[in-house]
Formats: structure tokens, sequence, C-alpha cells
């Protein structure tokens, strides 16, 4: 028999139907769905008369509109309250598996929310409406971000039109150092391939580096593959993945957990299994990483000196250098510890969930944030990771350090609430997209790890994790 | 969705490599409900110099004329020329839609991110990849060339400059003849529902805790 790669095995046990040219229809198993990108797609059935095909394969919840404090006065915009209200009234008519409404102790991102109530399972395709859907690949499931258009066709038909992309294999070996994380393994990876590396790839991480991470770290090293240029990324199933599933809402229970996992086990890639590519990373070579520009690409390790475009000798990159440093305020040859930061988030998809909490409150314990950080917030993953953190104590420790403690939701991230950079501030942020404007027009972001984040708010400035570990 | 076949239109570059979603809508106008309106705010912070807010009116914002969008000589097109891993970024198909209600049908570029290239599709807009040198070359003749247009031919997949030279391109058979007719996804997808209610009877029954 020929050895497959765990892409071969979690394709080929959903395709429906395969069109002449490859174009195939995979059956999808989860459907997660939140206000931003749903609405126009609710408004196509409704006017082509149709219902939805498996209302219980949908998990909903409102994230990117909510706001993270004052939430007794509710939700004041009134652009955003209309988005989380039509949700509302859309998985009213259509129906769901769960929903959890703004306010909802269950309520967070929905990449958060989905892992942490056991809905996503493994060997399942997941989709929703938003690229960091990668993010469930952590699981061994073929998790899609999928466009408005695509949330119509799942909901309508319970398919995804695709074609089988390429497999691509990213091995990263040996032991980490102190104080590097699952953020700059991902940040590292995206470095060297740069953001078009993964582009038409499903990428498999594996190696023992990847092994030893927790269910929480494959989450944010999966979540990035976008940041790739690749629409899946995954990790195979092994006894990590399994204990962490045990006793999850929407987990199996008893008899059937134990047939699950049985199937479960075999959701890795063949010994002997071919791909289209294959990179090799050395753990031991990881340092903590902090990004300078306005790509995720443009990432430096933080003993580095700001990059000099003066050195690039390709005329488009040079280019694109300037352009960066420019927007970000930065001068070439500087080191990045030098550099001066106004805000601190730490939060999102990527790095939202209890361990980063630990991660970064273990740096911040008994320390203050820097005179000059005007705001340090700290926006859990979703209510449950809020509760958690709340019973380990650790929104004491963000409190006494200076940050503020906010309620669930992607907030500063992406700045669609009322969390934002003001033009020209400067953040260090655990988010995943350093763009320009993302997290608020002229605003400047640095993407690092969450101990990297807490780290800069105690200096005022990006600072090494390890010194003050 | 509109059909696409043919297309003679006038061409705007902008040269920029890792154009993402963000950069052509802004996230303060992911707040519609609707699919219709974003053009007046596609590349909104590029576009313009002050800072846009969903439901402002655009024609008295202050324009950004360095911009090409911007520019008198490129009014009207309906042809984007840029260079890599255009569209990367956040799903959004808020970019699409936006790019269309601006008046683009085609989207000339050296390589696409993947689910905006996808989204494409979807709304009737075709995306086409041509060779680096290619693209390069047609930027400077663009540049040079003021009313330079390029005759689209999807049933013949090919691009022909002023100049007469032709470029061919590829495409997905399913995606062509779908664009070719104007059709709708779902409504083929569809036609296979018999095979999908057996795969999902056969599912429920090997993987039950699937459906729970
Ligand atoms: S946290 Fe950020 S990246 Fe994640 S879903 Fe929300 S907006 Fe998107």
């Amino acid at each position: 028999m020929m050895s497959k790669t765990l892409y071969d095995k979690l394709w080929e046990s959903h395709v429906v139907h395969v069109e002449e040219d490859g174009t195939a229809l995979l059956y999808i198993d989860r459907h997660l769905i939140h206000e931003v990108t749903s609405p126009q797609a609710f408004d196509g059935l409704r006017l082509a008369g149709r219902k939805a095909w498996r209302p219980s394969s949908i998990v909903s919840t409102p994230d990117h509109n909510t706001p993270t404090d004052h939430w007794d006065e509710g939700i004041t915009d009134p652009i955003s309250r209309q988005q989380v209200e039509t949700l509302d009234a859309n998985i009213g008519e259509f129906g769901a598996l769960a929903y959890y409404p703004f306010k909802d102790p269950r309520q967070g991102i929905a990449h958060v929310v989905g892992p942490e109530n056991g809905a996503t399972l493994p060997g399942m395709t997941v989709v929703c409406g938003d690229s960091h859907t990668a993010t469930h690949g952590a699981f061994a499931c073929l998790a899609h971000g999928i466009g408005t258009s695509e949330v119509e066709h799942v909901l309508a038909t319970q398919c995804l039109l695709q074609k089988k992309m390429k497999a691509m294999l990213v091995q990263v070996d040996g032991k980490l150092g102190k104080g590097v994380t699952a953020k700059d393994i991902i940040l590292a990876v995206i470095g060297r391939i740069g953001t078009a590396g993964g582009t038409g790839y499903a990428i498999e991480f594996a190696g023992s580096t990847i092994r030893g991470l927790s269910m929480e770290g494959r989450m944010t090293v999966c979540n990035m593959a976008i940041e790739a240029g690749a629409r899946v990324g995954f990790v195979a199933v092994d006894e990590t993945t399994i204990d962490y599933l045990r006793g999850r809402p929407f987990a199996p229970k008893g008899e059937l957990f134990d047939k699950a996992a049985a199937y479960w086990r075999t959701l890795k890639s063949d010994e002997g299994a071919q791909f289209d590519r294959v990179l090799h990373f050395n753990a031991a070579e990881i340092q903590p990483q902090v990004t300078w520009g306005t790509s995720p690409e443009m990432v430096m390790t933080i003993n580095d000196n700001i990059p000099d475009p003066a050195k690039e000798k390709d005329a488009g990159k040079r280019e694109g250098m300037e352009r960066a440093l420019q927007y970000m305020g930065l001068t070439p040859n500087a080191p990045i510890q030098s550099v001066k930061i106004d805000k601190v988030f730490i939060g999102s998809c990527t790095n939202g969930r209890i361990e980063d909490l630990r991660e970064a409150a273990a740096v911040l314990k008994g320390r203050h944030i820097a005179a000059n950080v005007k705001l340090a917030m700290v926006v859990p993953g979703s209510g449950l990771v809020k509760r958690q953190a709340e019973a380990e104590g650790l929104d004491k420790v963000f409190i006494a350090a200076g940050c503020e403690w906010r309620e669930p939701g992607c907030s500063m991230c992406l700045a669609m609430n009322a969390d934002r950079l003001e033009p020209g501030e400067r953040c260090a942020s655990t988010s995943n997209r350093n763009f320009e404007g993302r997290q608020g027009p002229g605003g400047r972001t640095h993407l690092l790890s969450p101990g990297m984040a807490a780290a800069a708010a105690i200096a005022g400035h990006f600072a090494d994790v390890r010194d003050i570990m | 969705m509109d059909k696409f076949v043919r297309l003679d239109g006038l061409v705007v570059p902008i040269d920029r490599n890792n154009i993402d979603t963000d950069a052509i809508i802004p996230k303060q106008f992911l707040k519609s409900i609707k699919r219709s309106g974003f053009g007046p705010n596609a590349f909104d912070e590029w576009r313009y110099m002050d800072v846009g807010e969903p439901g402002q009116e655009c024609t008295h914002r202050p324009k950004n004329p360095n911009f090409a969008l911007n520019q008198p000589r490129y009014q009207g097109a309906q042809i984007l020329l840029t260079r890599q891993n255009f569209g990367c970024g956040s799903s959004r198909e808020h970019a699409p839609w936006a790019l269309l209600d601006f008046g683009f049908r085609v989207i000339v570029a050296e390589s696409f991110a993947d689910i905006f290239f996808n989204n494409c599709f979807k709304n009737g807009i075709l995306p086409i990849i041509l060779p680096a040198n290619e693209v390069g070359e047609m930027v400077r003749q663009v540049e040079a060339t003021p009313g330079y247009k390029l005759t689209v031919d999807l049933p013949a997949q090919t691009v022909t400059r002023p100049d007469g030279r032709v470029l061919n391109f590829t495409i997905d058979p399913f995606r062509k003849e779908c664009l070719l007719n104007g059709w709708d996804d779902i409504g083929l997808t569809l036609r296979h529902a018999e095979k999908i209610r057996e795969f999902e009877a056969r599912r429920r029954f090997e993987q039950p805790w699937l459906f729970a």
C-alpha cells in the first residue's frame, strides 16, 4: 500500500465528488460562524429560499465587534451592534449546535471557543469565514478559512469546492531554549519561507519540538500558517491531543470516546510518505522573535539590529523595506531593543489562551509596566479562559502590574471595536498581523510572544524575555 | 453572478508586492451587512488623506494625488495590474466586493494569495497570473502610455497588449466554465445532493461522534 501523508488521509476521507478537472466537493463536519463574514451569506440563503443543510454542524459566537469593557452598557457602536444582532437573528432562524451570544460565559474568539468546548475533533473538516481557521489544524483537522460566498455554499450544501493542494512538511526538532515559545517557532518559519512561501500548500508541522508542544502551543503554530501563505496547517494526533479532548462538552463520552480515539490515532503521516517540499528547523537555534516591518515575514531576533535596506540587492525588496521602515518610524541598524513602545496587547486567537496568559503573568509577576507604556491590555480569548485565569489569580498579577484586564474578544488584534492604536503609536502585540493600519490607522504593530510582550511592557522598549526570567 | 467572457479595458498599475486585504478594504467597513457599496472605500487608507468611516460620503474627502487610482488618466480602469501575493491576509470577501464595486473585472498579477484568488471567481472577477518579467514590462508600458488598454479573452485564455503581443494564461476548466456562464456554485453543487446525503449517512454510521 502506498504511504500517505496526513493531508492525503484528511482529504480522501471527505471527498464526496470530483469534477473532471480535479475540483472536489469536500464534506464539511464543523462550521464556525461569527458576525462579520456571515450576514451576506445568510441573506443569500434567504433570497434563494434555502435552509441550512445541517444546522447541527454549526457553532457560532460573535467576537470581532464585541467590546472588551463596560459590558453593562452593551454594544454602544450602532453599526457593530447591528452586526451582532443580525447574527443573533440569523442563528435563531437557521439553527446551530451551539450559540454563545454576546456576554454568554462561553463567548469568545471562534478559534478559541471551538477547541475548548470539544467542538473541534480530530479528522474533521472545519471551516469558518476567517483566515485563522487553520488554528484547528492542531487537532489534525483539515481547517480552511473561507470567504463569505463559501460560507453560504457550506450552509446550503455542507460542502466546500476545493482543489487538492501540494503537501509541505515543516519539521522542527530539538529542544527549545528557555523563554522560546510556539510563537517564536512560527515567526521563524515565516521569516524563512516568506508570507507567500506556503501558497498552494497544506503544511504539516512535525518533529520532536512540535510533539513536545501543548495543544495551546500547537494551535499558535497552526494559527499563523496563513501568514506563511498556507490556507491550512496541521499537526498529527498523539496522546497530547487525546488527553486534551477527554471530558470536553462536545467530545464523545465513555466507550464512544475510546472508539473515536482509536480512529484518531491513525491520523498521522505514514512512514515514508512523500511531500512536495520539506523544511527542517533546529529548535535550539530559534531565538525570541519580533517583527520590525509591515508583513509577518519582516521578522528578526531580539538581539539583532533593524535591517538596512542599503544592504538588500533586490530592488523590489529594498523598496518594500524602505516603505515598511518609514511607516514603522524605524532607523536602520539600530538595535531593536532600543525601540520604545506605547502600548501592549496580549490576546487574540494566536495567543489568547490560558497558557499564553500564564506565560505573560509569569514575567509580570511582582513587576510593573514602564511609565512610558500608556496602555497594556490583557484580553482573554474566551469567557472560559477568563474565568480559568481568575481562578488562578492571574488577573490580580496583571492588574498589580498596571495592565488592564478585559472581557474576551478579538479586540485590538484588528481594532474593529473601540480598542485601537492612535496614528504613530507603537504596540508590542501577541496577535498575528502587522499590516499597515491593522490595529488602527497609522498604528505600528510588532508581533511577538506573550512572554516577550510582557518583557517589553516592563522595560518600556523591546527586551529579551530571557534576561528577566 | 455576472458572466465574464471578454473585456477591452483600461489598466491601472499598483506597483507593490504583498498587497493585503486590510489595505484593499480596511476593517471599519466590514461592519456593513451588505455585499455592495464598498467601492468608494477600496484602498481607503491609500486613496484618501483622512481616516474613513463607514456610511460617510466620500466625494468630498481629501484625496491622495499620488495614488494611481486617483489620477485622471486611470479613471474608469477595469483592469488592475499588480505584483506578487496580491490579496494576502484576511479572508474577507469584502476585498473582491470592493474591487468589483469600484469597477474592476480583471486583476493581473505575478501571484495571488489562495483565499483571495478563490473569492474572485465567486464574484465574477477574473484573476490572471502572468510571469514576473511580463508583468514588469507591462507596468513600464502602462506608466509610459496614457490610455493603455488590454484585451482579455477568456474563451481563448489570452491577454492582448496594445502593441499586438498576445500572452496566454491558464485557468481551471471548471472555474472557466462557471465564469463564462455566470453560474452560481451552490446551484451546481446541489445537483449532487443525493451523493452528499449518501456520504453523510455513511459518515454518521462510521463516526457517530461527529453528529452529536
Ligand atoms: S483574534 Fe484577530 S486574527 Fe483572530 S479571529 Fe479575531 S480578528 Fe481574526
